[in-house]
């Protein structure tokens, strides 16, 4: 019995909704078919308290937010659910509430890798009709990592970067290119100091980096329709260049074992000249008792074959689910916290990149986090991660091959051909 | 038993006796009742569902909507898939290529063993000498138990980080390596130290189980039969070899049940350690970590590979039973089970079985 009320419900609202549009208050009349009781209810209560579900809020920025919310919406008042602060499972947390049909998720944070998936399963509202969202002032980038088979499934809260680390003292004028970059080797060679690293450990890092070298040289690992294109001479160019690099040292020996952290502490402790890391690093390099280079280092775009190159694209957003009771308050949270106020509150508050590109031109957060405008440059020429239901698979299969490439054990057409066959054998199970 | 039966039957049925039997039996059952049901729901339910599903395709991707359909009945694909090694593609089946979890079966199989054969014989060995460091009377006895057991008491996740720091490329394993003019090592991304850094970790932190398991064993033992032996004039390895092993032996076959189960099903210190990575990338992933690994992708696939891996266990651990005589399920005396034609026939040679 428990599990059809909520079905009936929802499926009532949706056709309320999308044929009607109606508004809460007229919601009463329209009850004359078999299903009026549940009809009225969806309709009366498609506003109304909702809970907001997001990974370990660390940087505090959801509990003022929503307190702003819920003062002015004393009856549609927003509750914070936090899940743990390990991706993988926030993940499996969302996926165990919506198999459930839990109605008690009414919006969901949805990394950008996981959009495609829950969209297919069908578990997110596609933002469009009624719930259509104003995606002109956002960066696009970010609206295209939320959207699959294209809809909308989710509206960007925060986005991700990476960015070019290097030693300002050593190197005066950053790379723009990446022969430039490889080309500064011999001054690192020459301070005994590692060259380049970026996250090369065998976890999710080592797609989003493997990617960037694909995108980068002009590869592209799926197409729109999900299809695997990696084996390509681009990405074999891609996945040789680190391979080549690594062989030859200016990717030092344990860069292989390196995640986030271990190359923001390497890069803090002088030993390398160039660091491919996301934002959060600036701060800690600045700040930190064990930093050796605070007043040494500068960001820069991540170098391309001729200009900016691709970084991969991190950050979440927030989806609104089908089996939630009161979706026209969700869809008027997301509005609200895509508005200037919140977005710049995330940044000043959580050091979140803002997915409003009028925020990057901020005077008072640029003289704070003089990172800014060159992390809108990486954002800009960023690519998503493959959107693909089947993301799972398909990191897997990224991983696995870029890994034994870069440490020599396959030749890079190799590897670029298993990924191929690989990704399609993931996509057509 | 089967004397008594017919001799029943002989004698009319309906007797005062036999129905208070009844009576008696009807009450145990259900006094039981509750614990029955109980794992019903904890263990034979989800068995059950699992095997189901596993003969259940994953949803499958509706080409024209975007969106995921239910697969519908499998077969025998998805046991195929991980036996076989079969991956479907648009051009029909082929044999899972590298980067696939279908393709990792094996490898997985193999590390998993061998971490087991490899962890659970240090773990023994240690586990054995450090009980009877612990089982002596000398001053600062309840120190040195404490000091044993402190691994032990730490959650494995905790455990998995603090070798995590220990094996970084800049940690103290390198480091003290290198006071011995060993160049430093790869921990978490070659293949082989990678390997071997699960097993450090794991032999650390749960020799202190295998310890306390044999201490409770050698504990029992009278001191009776040492002095016995003492007298005779049997020197310490004798005592020990001739003693101490014979009569704990069956504790610490429990142990090493336990402990083989335990590591069968390994995934808490090699994800967190090394996320299942070294060698050409999966060097150090178990069953059980490729079995989540595919919860992401497919529930019904990876319930096949849990099924197939819940045989295994159940297999080795029937086999410990039957010979390894880790008498788990111990009979009451003078009911002493029939035909077991196999059992040991001297604790000295089952020992040396093993």
């Amino acid at each position: 019995m428990a599990p059809h009320i909520p079905r009936r419900r929802t499926q009532a609202l949706f056709a309320t909704v999308l044929a009607v549009g109606l508004t809460a208050a007229c919601g009463g009349g329209g009850g004359g078919s078999s299903s009026s009781k549940g009809s009225n209810n969806a309709a009366a209560s498609s506003h109304g308290p909702i809970t907001f579900v997001t990974g370990k809020d660390n940087s505090g920025v959801w509990a003022p937010t929503i307190a702003k919310w819920n003062s002015a919406h004393p009856n549609e008042k927003v509750t914070l659910k936090e899940q743990s602060d390990n991706a993988d499972q926030q993940h499996d947390d969302i996926v165990q509430h919506m198999q459930a049909k839990d109605a008690s998720y009414d919006i969901v944070t949805v990394d950008v890798v996981w959009t495609a998936e829950f969209a297919a399963k069908g578990w997110l509202v596609p933002l469009e009709g009624k719930f259509a969202l104003d995606t002109s002032k956002l960066l696009k980038p970010t609206v295209d990592a939320a959207t699959y088979n294209g809809k909308l499934y989710a509206a960007p809260f925060a986005s991700d970067g990476g960015l070019l680390y290097y030693r300002k003292d050593l190197v005066p004028n950053p790379p723009k290119t990446l022969d430039e970059m490889w080309g500064m080797c011999s001054i690192a060679k020459k301070k005994g100091m590692g060259c380049y690293a970026g996250q090369f450990a065998k976890y999710e890092g080592l797609t989003v980096n493997a990617a960037e070298a694909i995108n980068t040289m002009g590869g592209k690992i799926v197409d729109s329709s999900g299809k695997a294109t990696v084996d390509s001479p681009e990405a074999v160019k891609g996945i040789a260049m680190l391979a080549d690099h690594y062989k030859n040292g200016d990717i030092p020996k344990e860069a292989i074992t390196y995640q986030e952290e271990q190359g923001r502490q390497a890069f803090e402790a002088g030993k390398l000249l160039f660091l491919r890391n996301w934002p959060y690093v600036y701060n800690l390099a600045k700040t930190d008792g064990s930093s050796v280079v605070k007043n040494k280092f500068g960001v820069a775009p991540l170098p391309g074959v001729s200009g900016p190159g691709a970084s991969s694209l991190g950050g979440h957003s927030e989806g609104i689910s089908v089996y939630s009771k009161h979706q026209g308050t969700a869809f008027d949270f997301l509005k609200f916290i895509e508005e200037d106020a919140q977005q710049k509150f995330f940044m000043e508050k959580g050091s979140l990149a803002p997915v409003v590109a009028a925020i990057y031109e901020d005077k008072d957060l640029v003289a704070k986090y003089p990172y800014l405008p060159t992390l809108l440059t990486s954002i800009k020429n960023a690519v998503p991660r493959p959107v693909t239901p089947f993301y799972p698979a398909v990191t897997t299969a990224i991983q696995d091959n870029a890994y034994a490439a870069i440490k020599g054990d396959k030749t890079p057409e190799q590897a670029v051909k298993d990924m191929q066959s690989a990704i399609q054998s993931a996509s057509s199970s | 038993m089967s004397t008594v039966a017919q001799t029943r039957r002989a004698v009319p049925r309906r007797r005062g006796p036999k129905s208070l039997n009844a009576g008696q039996g009807r009450r145990g059952l259900l006094l039981v009742l509750p614990t029955i049901a109980l794992l019903g729901v904890v263990i034979i339910y989800p068995v059950i569902k699992a095997i189901v599903m596993s003969f259940q395709k994953d949803a499958g991707l509706d080409k024209a909507t975007g969106m995921f359909v239910q697969g519908g009945y499998a077969g025998l694909a998805n046991y195929k898939h991980w036996v076989l090694q079969q991956c479907n593609t648009p051009t029909g089946a082929v044999t899972c290529g590298p980067g696939t979890l279908g393709g990792q079966t094996y490898d997985a199989l193999w590390v998993t063993l061998f971490f087991t054969v490899v962890a659970v014989a240090i773990e023994m060995v240690l586990g054995l000498w450090f009980a009877t460091i612990m089982n002596r009377t000398f001053r600062g006895r309840g120190i040195v138990r404490a000091a044993i057991l402190v691994p032990w008491a730490i959650p494995t996740a905790v455990t998995a980080k603090l070798w995590f720091f220990i094996f970084a490329y800049d940690g103290i394993a390198n480091h003290l390596l290198g006071l011995v003019g060993v160049q430093p090592l790869l921990w978490t991304g070659d293949a082989w130290p990678s390997r071997f850094a699960v097993i450090i970790a794991d032999v650390w932190k749960t020799t202190p189980f295998m310890a306390l398991l044999i201490l409770a064993g050698l504990q029992v033992i009278s001191s009776d039969v040492y002095e016995a032996a003492q007298i005779d004039g049997a020197t310490k390895w004798q005592t020990f070899t001739r003693i101490t092993l014979p009569l704990v032996k069956v504790p610490l076959m429990v142990a090493v049940l336990f402990r083989t189960l335990d590591t069968l099903r390994i995934f808490d210190l090699p994800y967190i350690l090394t996320g299942g990575g070294g060698g050409s990338g999966h060097a150090t992933t178990t069953l059980s970590i490729l079995v989540i690994r595919q919860i992401r992708a497919g529930f019904n696939s990876a319930s096949a590979l849990s099924t197939l891996v819940f045989i295994l266990i159940a297999v080795v651990a029937f086999l410990f039973i039957k010979f390894g005589g880790a008498d788990v399920i111990r009979r009451p005396p003078g009911t002493a089970p029939k035909r077991r034609f196999w059992r040991r026939a001297t604790p000295a040679q089952a020992t040396e079985g093993n």
